[in-house]
């Protein structure tokens, strides 16, 4: 993995994903080391973000490394028309790793290309976002003890969420038992249903969530966003259909943990926050360690 | 004797390649794919020939020129059927037929309107993917997006 970039989460074979969450379990008994003194990791984000940037920016300087960047490109040249490519590569003088957030799909890839320096996708438009799909491997790993054989269950929009996307990919190798639940206009794409079909695993869909909360080893809750529905009708008919209350946790597997990958804005009822079963603000947490297992082994220091 | 005439139409060369049974409302794009537009060759082309095996075709002809098999397999996206047929000394020299490649590149737009391909000077790369009902789709190098048959453009 060493000065290759991550763009997108098939860009890491099974046993790689694997070493990526050792080292993050290591990175979890020991977050302050100094490990990347003297190094210097560049922080682009042209698109707003509150947990990846600073998760990223936390991971490094706990590790003694440095940062620079910008969060908004309000004070940049990018604001006079200077192309990716024109930034990526003066950026690349400056430092050591690029981790960039981009609203264009691809332009990680591209940056890739076209920098002698490695790349972390930190999400690239609606495509991409590997790094999240990782932490979200390694909470799983950490609340059920393996990654095999479980049933997860997806919420929400299954269509436009590019978390759900890579995550779903992911756990292709791990022999997943997959329940998509989701109105019929935000079910998962075919393009990524393929690579459950090609993996001779099974999926199940629906469109009730109370139906397969029992079944579920994890639950990995989605925001539905109303600008996806063409007719607001729509939306106020499955608005509150997909909404997780804390009395609906009561027939829940007790091994059962619910992730999100955050922002939440009314999916997980408040009251679900104190149930044992709310794990996305460890989620969010365990980004941190993720993020310094990536950034360590993709300069070559572990 | 109609193939006397047919010669009579688009007439025969006696160096080249000859490029047959092309989809007639395609030829325009054989044309610019391969760049046939630029040449300093002799072209000829026909539209809307009766052929009895598709009912129409368009032919195109060029004198002096060769292709190489993944030069020529570009034109399998608006072409499949056509046959790729070497002259040399007004004989037929080889016969073959254009296969879709793996790789499709810089020739086709990606189909996304956010991809970086189509924001910035990127060329555009694509590997041919098959759904599961058989059909060919284009998967971006770049978004990851498909491109399907009936959205491919040009460049």
């Amino acid at each position: 993995m060493k000065n290759r970039s991550l763009v997108s989460i098939s860009d890491y074979s099974k046993e790689e994903i694997i070493k990526i969450l050792d080292l993050a379990e290591d990175f979890e008994k020991q977050p302050r080391q100094e490990l990347l003194k003297g190094k210097v990791i560049a922080s682009l984000f042209f698109e707003p973000s509150t947990r990846t940037r600073l998760s990223f920016e936390s991971a490094v300087q706990q590790l003694g490394g440095s940062i620079i960047g910008f969060s908004s490109t309000a004070t940049t040249s990018v604001q006079k028309g200077e192309t990716l490519k024109d930034t990526i590569l003066t950026v690349s003088n400056y430092s050591d790793l690029i981790v960039m957030r981009h609203p264009v799909d691809g332009s990680a890839r591209y940056a890739s290309e076209v920098a002698p320096v490695p790349i972390i996708n930190a999400g690239d438009g609606a495509n991409q976002h590997p790094t999240q799909c990782l932490l979200d491997l390694y909470s799983i790993r950490k609340t059920q003890g393996t990654l095999d054989n479980l049933d997860i269950t997806f919420i929400g929009d299954l269509k436009y969420g590019r978390t759900v996307h890579s995550l779903v990919i992911a756990l292709c190798h791990f022999n997943t038992r997959f329940h998509l639940v989701s109105p019929v206009e935000l079910k998962l794409p075919s393009a990524v249903k393929r690579h459950i079909k090609e993996a001779n695993l099974r999926y199940e869909q629906y469109t009730d969530l109370a139906d397969v909360i029992p079944t579920s080893d994890i639950i990995y809750m989605t925001r539905i966003q109303r600008e996806r529905f063409p007719d607001p009708l729509d939306y106020e008919k499955v608005k509150n259909s997909y909404i997780l209350q804390n009395d609906a946790l009561e027939h829940a597997k007790q091994n059962m943990r619910i992730l999100h990958p955050l922002p939440r804005v009314n999916e997980i009822s408040v009251d679900v926050d104190n149930n044992p079963m709310a794990y996305y603000f460890q989620q969010a947490l365990n980004g941190v360690y993720v993020r310094q297992a990536i950034v360590s082994s993709i300069l070559g220091l572990k | 004797m109609n193939d006397k005439r047919k010669e009579l139409i688009v007439s025969a060369i006696s160096n080249g390649t000859v490029i047959d049974h092309i989809p007639s409302e395609n030829v325009f794009k054989v044309i610019k794919i391969l760049g046939l537009d630029k040449t300093g060759k002799q072209v000829y082309f026909g539209t809307n020939l009766d052929s009895k095996k598709y009912g129409k075709k368009g032919i195109i002809k060029i004198s002096d020129t060769y292709f190489a098999i993944e030069e020529i397999n570009k034109i399998a996206l608006v072409a499949p059927s056509a046959t790729l047929i070497e002259i040399r000394d007004y004989e037929v020299t080889r016969k073959t037929n254009v296969s879709i490649p793996a790789r499709i590149e810089k020739i086709v737009k990606c189909f996304n309107p956010n991809c970086i391909t189509n924001k910035e000077e990127v060329s555009t790369k694509f590997s041919v993917i098959y759904d599961e009902n058989g059909l060919m789709k284009l998967s971006c190098h770049y978004c990851e997006k498909n491109t399907s048959k009936d959205n491919l453009i040009f460049i």
